[in-house]
C-alpha cells in the first residue's frame, strides 16, 4: 500500500515545497522500514466498506517527526494499540492479585497497581491514621509479604506494570525489585512506571510525606538508579490527571504538568545526570475530560512544547528525549451518580478523544465509580468500551487524523499559548528556573488557588444551569431509579492485613531490621547517598512501608499544607 | 452559643488521611457565599484536632468530607468525640457515600448527608436546617449547644 503518494502536493514556495518533500520521503522510509520488519499489526488497513486508507493524510511534519505534535511513532496504532491499561486494587494483595489475572485473562496488557489510603501515605495498616481506609480504595502493602501476595504467579518479565504511589514510590519500587528478583527475574528486565509524581501531590493529589526539596532528593536519586540499573522502567509519571481531577482547567493540566516535567529535568541535570540519560524514560498521564476538541488540541499541544523544550531549552540531543508520551485516563470527576449507566457513554468519548490524541495507554473508567469502587462487570464494560474504540470504528488505522482541519490546528495552537504564559510566570517567579518557580508556586498557593478557583467557578456555572450536565442539572427522569450494584469492602479486610502484618512483624529478625532502618537514615542524612539501595536491603528484612517512611523523616521532617479554600 | 441571627459557623475539614478537597473547598465556598462563617481545617484531621477547634471556634456544625470509603467508620467516630466532649453541634457528611449506608449513618448520629450532585441552596439549606434542628433540641433538653466543663 503505497504510502502519501497520491495525496496532492502542498502549495508554497520551492523551499517549502522541497522541504515537505523531504518529510514526505522520511516518513515513507520509516513507515516502509517499520513493514518490511513485520512490525505492523496484521489486520487489513482499510473501512468497514473495503476502502484503503494510509496511514496518514495532511501536512508535514508527520507523526514521528519533531515536534511530533502530530504523534510519537510514524505507525502509531498500525504497529501497536495503545495499551489498555486498566487501573485496579483493593482488598487485600490476594484479592488484587485475582483481578490482575482477571485483566490479564479478558486481553489487558498492562497492569496497574491502586494502592489504599494509608499505603499512599507510607502508613501501616496498624497505624492510627489508617482506621477505616485499609483496603478500601486500593490495596494495602505493609510489608514485602504483601508485595509477594500481589504478583504471586505473575511473570513479572513478561507484563509490564503500573504503579500508582508517590510519597513512599522509592519503597514500593523496592518491593517490586525485591518480588521480582525473588522470582528469578533481573531487575533490568523489569518494564513498567511508577507515578513518582511528587509536585503534583502539593498542587493537587495532596498526597505527600516530606518538604518538597528532600523529597525531590528521593526522585532524583531514583531517576539516576533506574537510569543504571533499570533501562525499561520509567521512574516518573508526570501526571496531569490529578490537577484536573481537583478542578483545574484542560490549559493549567496542560501547562502545570509540563512545568512540572520541567522541574525535574531542571533538579535531574543539577543532580549531575545527562538529560539524555534520562528523559527518554519520562512519561506524562493526562486526564480526558468532555470537551472533545479541547482534549484532542491538549494531547497535541503537550507533545509539541514537550519535544521544543527538551530540544531548545535543555539541550536534549537524542529524540526519545523529545517525545511526550503519555498514558490516558478518562475523567473519574466527569462520571454522575445520577443514572450511573450514562456514564458508559461519557467514557466512550474520552476514551476516543485519547485515541484520536494518540495516546500511548489508556484507563477506561468504570460507570459505577461516582458511587464506589467499580464492581467486576463495570470494570469490564470499561475495558469493552476502549477495546470497540479500539477494534470497531477504524480509528486506529490512521494516525492523527483530525490534524489539519482548521479548529483542531487552533485548538493545539491555544492550548499552546495559553501554556506558555503560565511558563513565563514561573519561570519569572524561579528567577530563569522553572524548578524554582515551581517550588515558589507550591509554597504561595499559586497552583492550589488556580486550581480552586477553577473548579469553583466550574460548579457555579453547573449551579445557575449556564452549563448542563446530563442527569444533574438536566433531564433528570430516571434518577429516582434504584441504584447499580456496588462493590463494597468489608471491614474485615482491615482485620485481616492487621493480623498479617503483626504476623509477618513477629516472624522476622528485628534486629537485621533496626540494622537496615540505621542504613536508611544514615543514607538520608548524606545527600551524595542514593537511597534506592539501602532502601531495598531494608525491604528485603520485612521492614514495614511506614518503618521506613520513618526513618527517613527523621532527617527530611514532614510537609503540612497551609489550609486555604 | 450563637444568636439566632448571629452568622452559623461551621467547621470544615477532611477527618483521616484522603486527600480529595476539591468538594470540601467548593462547599467553604458555597457556604461562605451563603453568609456563613467557614472554620477551614484542611487536611489529615483527627477527631480529636476537629473536637479542639469546634470548642474553640463555638461551632455550630461540623462538615466533614468523605471520598475514600472510610465513612462507616470514621463518620460515627467524629459524632461520638464531639459527644464525648459535651458538643451538640451536628455533623454533616458530604462526598461518595452510597446510598444504602446513608440510614445507618444516620442511625448513627450523623445529621444529614450531602451526595455529588448537591446544589448549592441544597447544601446551604441542609446545613440551616442541622443546625435549627440541633438548636431546637438543645432548647429541649441542655439548653445550650455546649455545656462548659
Amino acid at each position: 500500500m503505497p504510502v502519501l503518494e497520491d495525496q496532492a502536493t502542498t502549495t508554497g514556495d520551492d523551499m517549502t515545497q522541497h522541504h515537505d518533500e523531504q518529510a514526505r520521503q522520511a516518513y515513507r522510509r520509516a513507515y516502509q522500514a517499520a513493514e518490511k520488519a513485520g512490525r505492523l499489526r496484521d489486520v487489513p488497513f482499510e473501512t468497514m466498506s473495503g476502502v484503503p486508507v494510509e496511514s496518514v493524510y495532511g501536512e508535514p511534519p508527520y507523526p514521528g517527526q519533531y515536534p511530533y505534535t502530530r504523534g510519537v511513532y510514524p505507525t502509531m496504532y498500525r504497529s501497536r494499540l495503545w495499551t489498555m491499561r486498566m487501573f485496579a486494587g483493593f482488598g487485600t494483595a490476594e484479592d488484587t492479585n485475582t483481578r490482575f489475572k482477571e485483566i490479564l485473562r479478558n486481553g489487558g496488557t498492562g497492569l496497574s497497581t491502586a494502592f489504599d489510603m494509608p499505603t499512599l501515605m507510607g502508613r501501616d495498616s496498624d497505624s492510627q491514621w489508617a482506621l477505616g481506609e485499609v483496603g478500601r480504595a486500593g490495596v494495602a502493602v505493609d510489608t514485602l509479604a504483601d508485595m509477594e501476595d500481589l504478583f504471586a504467579d505473575i511473570d513479572l518479565s513478561g507484563v509490564s506494570t503500573s504503579m500508582t504511589i508517590n510519597g513512599p514510590a522509592a519503597i514500593v519500587l523496592a518491593m517490586y525489585i525485591a518480588v521480582a528478583e525473588k522470582g528469578g527475574v533481573a531487575r533490568a528486565d523489569l518494564a513498567g512506571t511508577i507515578q513518582n509524581d511528587i509536585f503534583k501531590e502539593y498542587q493537587a493529589q495532596k498526597e505527600y510525606i516530606y518538604p518538597p526539596r528532600p523529597s525531590v532528593r528521593i526522585v532524583t536519586d531514583m531517576i539516576r538508579y533506574t537510569s543504571a540499573e533499570m533501562p525499561r522502567w520509567h521512574p516518573i509519571s508526570i501526571s496531569g490527571y490529578h490537577i484536573r481531577e481537583a478542578g483545574s482547567t484542560a490549559a493549567q493540566e496542560l501547562a502545570f504538568t509540563l512545568a512540572n516535567g520541567f522541574a525535574y529535568v531542571e533538579a535531574a541535570i543539577a543532580a549531575g545526570i545527562d538529560v539524555d540519560e534520562f528523559a527518554g524514560r519520562l512519561s506524562f498521564f493526562f486526564n480526558s475530560h468532555s470537551d472533545f476538541f479541547e482534549e484532542i488540541g491538549k494531547f497535541r499541544a503537550a507533545r509539541r512544547i514537550w519535544a521544543r523544550w527538551m530540544k531548545e531549552r535543555y539541550g536534549a540531543a537524542d529524540e526519545r528525549s523529545m517525545l511526550c508520551r503519555f498514558h490516558t485516563q478518562t475523567a473519574g470527576v466527569s462520571l454522575t451518580a445520577q443514572q450511573p449507566e450514562n456514564n458508559i457513554a461519557r467514557v466512550a468519548i474520552q476514551a476516543l478523544a485519547g485515541a484520536l490524541g494518540g495516546t500511548q495507554s489508556l484507563h477506561t473508567d468504570s460507570y459505577d465509580e461516582a458511587l464506589a469502587l467499580p464492581t467486576e462487570k463495570a470494570a469490564r464494560i470499561a475495558l469493552r468500551t476502549q477495546q470497540i474504540v479500539a477494534h470497531e470504528t477504524g480509528v486506529a488505522n490512521v494516525a492523527d487524523p483530525l490534524g489539519g482541519a482548521p479548529f483542531v490546528e487552533w485548538m493545539t495552537d491555544e492550548m499552546e499559548r495559553q501554556a506558555e504564559a503560565v511558563f513565563a510566570h514561573l519561570d519569572e517567579l524561579g528567577n530563569g528556573s522553572i524548578l524554582e518557580g515551581v517550588y515558589a508556586g507550591i509554597e504561595n498557593g499559586y497552583f492550589v488557588g488556580e486550581i480552586a478557583d477553577a473548579a469553583y467557578r466550574f460548579e457555579r456555572e453547573v449551579n445557575e444551569g449556564r452549563r448542563m450536565i446530563v442527569g444533574v442539572n438536566a433531564f433528570t427522569d430516571g434518577n429516582e431509579e434504584g441504584g447499580a450494584d456496588i462493590l463494597r469492602i468489608g471491614n474485615e479486610v482491615e482485620d485481616l492485613q492487621r493480623k498479617r502484618l503483626a504476623g509477618v512483624k513477629h516472624q522476622r529478625d528485628s534486629e537485621v531490621v533496626a540494622r537496615a532502618l540505621a542504613a536508611v537514615t544514615e543514607a538520608a542524612s548524606s545527600s551524595d547517598t542514593n537511597l534506592m539501595p539501602p532502601i531495598l536491603d531494608a525491604v528485603k528484612t520485612y521492614a514495614t512501608l511506614e518503618e521506613v517512611v520513618m526513618a527517613m523523616e527523621k532527617v527530611f521532617g514532614t510537609y503540612v499544607e497551609k489550609a486555604i479554600i | 452559643m450563637s444568636e439566632s441571627d448571629a452568622p452559623i459557623r461551621v467547621v470544615l475539614a477532611k477527618l483521616g488521611l484522603d486527600g480529595h478537597d476539591r468538594g470540601l473547598k467548593i462547599v467553604a465556598r458555597i457556604l461562605r457565599d451563603a453568609g456563613m462563617e467557614v472554620i477551614y481545617l484542611g487536611l489529615r484531621q483527627t477527631t480529636d484536632s476537629i473536637v479542639a477547634a469546634a470548642e474553640q471556634e463555638d461551632a455550630d456544625a461540623v462538615g466533614l468530607s468523605m471520598h475514600n470509603a472510610g465513612h462507616m467508620t470514621l463518620a460515627p467516630a467524629m459524632v461520638g468525640a464531639l459527644r464525648a466532649a459535651k458538643l451538640t453541634c451536628p455533623v454533616i457528611v458530604g462526598g461518595i457515600v452510597p446510598d444504602d449506608d446513608v440510614e445507618a449513618l444516620l442511625d448513627a448520629g450523623v445529621a444529614a448527608v450531602l451526595g455529588p450532585g448537591a446544589s448549592a441552596s441544597e447544601v446551604a439549606q441542609v446545613v440551616r436546617d442541622a443546625v435549627a434542628a440541633a438548636e431546637a433540641s438543645d432548647d429541649a433538653t441542655v439548653g445550650g449547644s455546649k455545656v462548659e466543663t
